[in-house]
């Protein structure tokens, strides 16, 4: 079991976005799905370690914004060159308007 | 005071390309003019309408061009139309090569890669290796020993750049690439950019794409014309020009190992026609700042942030005026280069990161 975090206020992310978050030394993304669902990743790209924050949400996919990489952020999945290794992916909960993550 | 010339070392597993490695130049952290989030988003944003459109008339026309062309086969009156089908297909698969593999023609992705598969084929450019070098050109723009694509290398080959606008030298390697690739032989260099997974697919698309070639050149041989060949393969090298003419522009006499677009990239005004054939990659800097912005975003995305950049040469000739002298003065003194000045409105370059460069008259 990890250790519960809180990441951001629930409405610090827009809809279809991503907020990067930075916690002991450690990067992460936080999502806000179209429908209003929270997920959470490692923040940097498995590329070259590029912030995802900075990239576009389209749907369940994150672009990294600097070779396009796809990765679906639902599930951690790399969706195909030139990303390749999968992203690590954690649990999110949201509580009286903030958003937690498990690290 | 003499600057003595220094040589480039220009091989990705050579000299240069360790000491980019030593002197954090491979994989550094690259100057972005800073845009407010909910506007980058909007630019962002994918649709599959204007690339729809624009492919509709690029493989219409194409296909208008070609059976003019077949049908006044044998007079001169086919020239002219076998000169616009090759621009669209060796200059106008160029820009689509580049967008769809990036990803941002088209929002629907399924339709980006057909287009890129079409395209690369067009190009002679492996899908594979070209979707990873054009990755390192991304992230190593113009750093000696780093980046594959850099196409004007100093001193410049002036010859080789000639040879460029017929297409010459890239069909050579286009083919001769594709040939060791289906005999399964994956180059040293090609290595230190596409992972080992990939490599496999490097192979068989070269021999897929072989196979159309010899069939195109046996159907060339049984019909005693080189009519096939002028349709496949053969507007690689004869409309090959334009991309040429508008792809020198992009980085050409201008600063090699710094980690400022503003400083190695060039934008240019450029007519509607060549805009179209190069899908807006006139805003060269722009792509390379941001480079999820899909081409036909990218003339908002230049009225955005043009105050953070060397203002855009005002056409192709004016362009030219520049570039040309300056390759000139690099075949005396490679370390010559075009410094580009920044509007007073701009962020001044890191002269901490790039001392000479920024410093330069
Ligand atoms: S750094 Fe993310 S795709 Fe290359």
């Amino acid at each position: 079991m990890g250790e519960w975090i809180e990441a951001c206020g629930s409405d610090d992310v827009e809809e279809e976005d991503v907020i990067r978050f930075d916690h002991a030394g450690r990067v992460f993304a936080i999502y806000r799905s179209p429908d209003d669902e929270y997920f959470a990743t490692d923040g940097l790209c498995t590329h070259e370690h590029v912030s995802l924050a900075d990239g576009l949400v389209m749907d369940e996919i994150i672009e990294c914004p600097k070779h396009n990489g796809r990765f679906n952020y639902k599930t951690g999945e790399a969706k195909g060159a030139p990303v390749c290794v999968n992203l690590r992916t954690y649990r999110v909960k949201v509580e009286g308007g903030a958003v937690f993550v498990e690290v | 005071m003499t600057i003595a010339a220094t040589s480039r070392d220009y091989s990705l597993i050579g000299r240069d390309s360790a000491l980019a490695v030593a002197n954090g130049l491979a994989a550094a952290e690259w100057y972005h003019t800073d845009v407010e989030r909910k506007a980058m988003k909007a630019l962002m944003q994918r649709s599959d309408g204007p690339a729809i459109r624009d492919t509709a008339i690029w493989i219409g026309a194409m296909v208008v061009f070609a059976g003019l062309g077949i049908w006044f086969w044998g007079s001169w009156i086919a020239v002219p139309f076998f000169l616009a089908y090759g621009v669209l297909y060796g200059s106008g698969g160029d820009s689509r090569w580049h967008e769809c593999g990036h990803g941002t023609a088209f929002k629907t992705r399924w339709m980006n890669d057909v287009v890129y598969q079409i395209a690369c084929f067009m190009m002679m450019r492996n899908p594979v290796t070209w979707r990873w070098s054009h990755a390192r050109h991304h992230t190593d723009t113009i750093i000696v020993g780093r980046d594959p694509e850099i196409s004007v290398m100093r001193p410049p080959d002036l010859l080789r750049v000639v040879l460029s606008f017929v297409g010459v030298l890239d069909v050579w390697h286009g083919l001769t690439d594709m040939v060791r690739n289906a005999a399964g032989v994956v180059s040293a260099e090609e290595k230190t950019f596409i992972p080992e997974m990939e490599q496999a697919k490097v192979v068989r698309v070269a021999r897929i794409w072989a196979a159309i070639y010899a069939v195109t050149i046996v159907v060339a041989i049984a019909m005693g014309s080189w009519l096939p060949l002028v349709i496949v393969g053969g507007p690689r090298l004869y409309g090959a020009w334009h991309h040429v003419l508008t792809g020198l522009l992009q980085h050409g006499g201008l600063a090699d190992n710094v980690t400022d677009h503003r400083l190695n990239s060039r934008s240019v005004l450029m007519n509607p026609v060549s805009r179209f054939i190069y899908w807006n990659m006139n805003y060269h800097v722009e792509h390379h700042m941001f480079p999820m912005v899909p081409y036909h975003a990218l003339p908002k995305l230049h009225e955005l942030i043009k105050h953070d950049l060397p203002a855009a040469n005002s056409s192709m000739w004016d362009a030219y005026r520049e570039m040309v002298p300056a390759f000139l003065r690099q075949l005396r003194n490679e370390d010559y280069f075009l410094k580009r000045e920044l509007p007073a409105t701009a962020k001044p370059y890191r002269e901490e990161l790039h001392g000479d460069a920024a410093a330069a008259e």
